[in-house]
């Protein structure tokens, strides 16, 4: 069955002072029907940048779709304009954004602005919206949802407003939903609640999710499969367990030998390993292989020639000159 | 919030007495008074302007006539204009109209024109259409009305004879006529002093929405398919607005006064020419009376600002 969402070859560009900016340079995603899939990499990788390129949400100018495609259920989302796009938005594709306190109007009730996502897509008197709302609100586990539906805002705590969000982008029952790093900005109790219940809401609805995150923790107790974003590249994809088991690229090994480990006993313990240096500016980026500054099997070749994405093993993909067998044996 | 209101009217008494006490010490320090002309006028014997003189209490200490003043004014007497020779109240509500209609229409005017532009430019910022606004803005607020009034009554006045240039109180018509007479002598000063409100306001429409646009809310209002008509005035504006409506109260005050200007250039018969004659005839009652109402005005603007802050941010409650 063809994915949900495929995006190919997508490159979007910003142009700034100093140039070009390649924030994502030739990224292929796919996701199926009701999976769930993560899309991990440390900050400035791309991860944002792709996610908001889907339903264009990038500010254009200065960002531009330079090259690529977004089939969405078959259709190309690249050449629609904003307008024939809105038809998708919150109907079709859902967003969840990162920054509860700054991502809900402060000036308009939470009612509202749920309400006004379902008056847009479907044909719903005010009443009846209201009362949706209300259900949708009760779903996402709001107390009182009756009374707290005409609250603003800032009368929820962060952990409350990223449920209002959760209801706003499940409103419309999208079939994808794009949940950009929902629990950043949250407390770790508040995590767990927040990804339990979009789990819930997910075999609720037999929805896709696209998980964004940086926190390898969350990837490993909610994805499918996992996509490993490093410079505006994809660089490792493969399903959950096999990524965590057997991590080929050496910026995916990093990241999971990154994980803080309480469960191993003191004499096992070791220092957390960190990955030296940051992510290239993607203003001209170098050559060959954006890691191979960062990397610890660094080769000639890797500054030379560009490492492409390959099948390594049936639903495992990477893009590292490193042979397998060699990888494998490494520290 | 009517208890909120009632609290700041009554902080405000304090300040508007501090207001008045500073108005009336400068105002006594200042060299003349009503009668000046008297002891300079030969028709008039010494002892009279005396007589006179200590009839009105003009030479007994500052601090009597503050407390004389301020009693007069508690029981609703405004003083007397020996120019004018009739009650400053009736004087000051006589004049009153030409300057709301004129100062009115004006904002309004710039309303319509720096809410639209403002808006527009700042969805489609460093655009062609921008920059010419922006231009515009410029010019627009660094001509001083003094100049633009000059310079539209050589135009439209002198040069092409369109329109009046002296705005006439008493028009001689009736019915549509007059309405019609009433508006062709506004056009001008109307357009001089909106057009002039107009560029400032346009930059703070503008730099407000900017502000505003780029937010996370605004891309979470588009990611609901919304529209950009929708995610720019229900979204963008509403949230752009709560500064400048703060802004246009506050500024009212200085309205009034940069009005006073374009009276005296178009000589309109409103209480800001009534301010300058005063004071240019040692007027001091009437000086006195229409400075304290526009400290008035900006402690009541200051007021309105809040209210309407609170009225607009629901994040901001009155108490």
């Amino acid at each position: 069955m063809a994915p949900l969402l495929e995006i190919k070859g997508l490159k979007t560009h910003f142009s700034t002072d100093d140039g070009i900016l390649q924030a994502v340079d030739g990224v292929d995603i796919s996701i199926n029907r009701g999976e769930t899939l993560c899309v991990v990499g440390e900050s400035g990788c791309g991860k944002t940048v792709t996610a908001m390129s889907i339903l264009k949400l990038i500010a254009m100018p200065p960002g531009r779709i330079a090259a690529g495609q977004i089939i969405f259920e078959g259709r190309d989302l690249v050449p629609l304009t904003s307008n024939q796009l809105d038809e998708i938005r919150a109907k079709e594709i859902g967003f969840i954004f990162q920054e509860p306190m700054t991502s809900l109007n402060p000036v308009l009730t939470v009612g509202e602005q749920i309400a006004e996502s379902l008056r847009r897509h479907e044909a719903v008197t005010k009443k009846q919206a209201l009362e949706r709302t209300i259900e949708m609100l009760k779903l996402v586990q709001i107390p009182n949802a009756e009374g707290r539906v005409h609250n603003y805002p800032h009368q929820f705590s962060g952990g409350m407003r990223q449920r209002v969000m959760i209801a706003m982008a499940l409103a419309c029952k999208p079939k994808l939903i794009i949940a950009d790093e929902p629990t950043t900005a949250l407390d770790v109790t508040i995590q767990a609640q927040i990804l339990d219940l979009l789990q819930d809401m997910k075999e609720r609805f037999g929805m896709a999710v696209m998980l964004i995150t940086h926190a390898m923790g969350v990837v490993a107790e909610t994805a499918q499969r996992v996509v490993v974003m490093y410079a505006g590249k994809v660089v490792e994809e493969a399903g959950v367990d096999e990524l965590f088991g057997d991590p080929r690229h050496p910026y995916t090994q990093g990241l999971i030998r990154s994980i803080p480990r309480i469960d191993l006993d003191s004499e096992h313990k070791t220092r957390l390993e960190a990955i030296g240096g940051s992510v290239p500016i993607l203003i001209n980026p170098p050559v060959g292989c954006r890691f191979a500054p960062r990397c610890r099997h660094a080769m000639s070749v890797c500054t030379e020639k560009e490492p492409l994405l390959r099948e390594v093993s049936p639903g495992h993909r990477m893009a590292c000159h490193l042979g397998d067998t060699q990888l494998g044996a490494a520290p | 919030m009517s208890q909120y209101v009632l609290r700041r009217l009554l902080i405000a008494i304090p300040s508007l007495l501090g207001i008045s006490l500073v108005l009336f010490v400068v105002l006594a320090l200042a060299p003349g008074d009503p009668f000046s002309e008297l002891a300079t006028n030969p028709n008039v014997p010494p002892e009279v302007a005396a007589a006179l003189r200590a009839k009105f209490g003009l030479d007994d200490p500052i601090y009597l006539r503050y407390l004389h003043w301020l009693s007069a004014m508690a029981h609703g007497d405004w003083g007397f204009s020996f120019v004018s020779r009739m009650n400053v109240d009736a004087l000051i509500l006589q004049r009153l109209p030409a300057t709301l209609y004129v100062i009115g229409s004006a904002q309004i005017l710039a309303l319509l024109i720096a809410i639209p532009v403002g808006v527009y430019a700042a969805t489609k910022p460093y655009s062609l259409f921008d920059q010419i606004a922006n231009v515009l803005a410029f010019v627009g607020f660094s001509l001083p009305t003094f100049f633009t009034g000059i310079l539209f009554i050589l135009i439209f006045s002198v040069t092409l004879d369109w329109l009046p240039f002296v705005y006439s109180s008493d028009i001689k018509a009736t019915g549509i006529r007059w309405v019609l007479e009433m508006i062709r002598q506004a056009i001008m000063p109307v357009a001089v002093l909106g057009l002039f409100q107009a560029a400032s306001m346009t930059r703070f429409v503008r730099s407000a929405m900017l502000d505003v646009i780029r937010l996370d809310y605004v891309t979470t209002a588009r990611a609901k398919g919304l529209g950009q008509a929708k995610v720019i005035v229900k979204h963008v504006m509403r949230n752009a607005m709560i500064p400048v409506v703060t802004l246009i109260a506050l500024q009212m005050p200085a309205v009034f006064g940069g009005a006073i200007v374009t009276e005296q250039i178009f000589r309109i018969p409103g209480i800001g020419s009534l301010l300058i004659s005063s004071i240019l005839s040692n007027d001091t009652p009437v000086v006195m009376a229409v400075t304290f109402v526009f400290a008035c005005l900006v402690v009541l603007f200051n007021l309105i600002a809040d209210v309407l802050y609170g009225w607009l941010d629901p994040r901001i409650s009155l108490r």
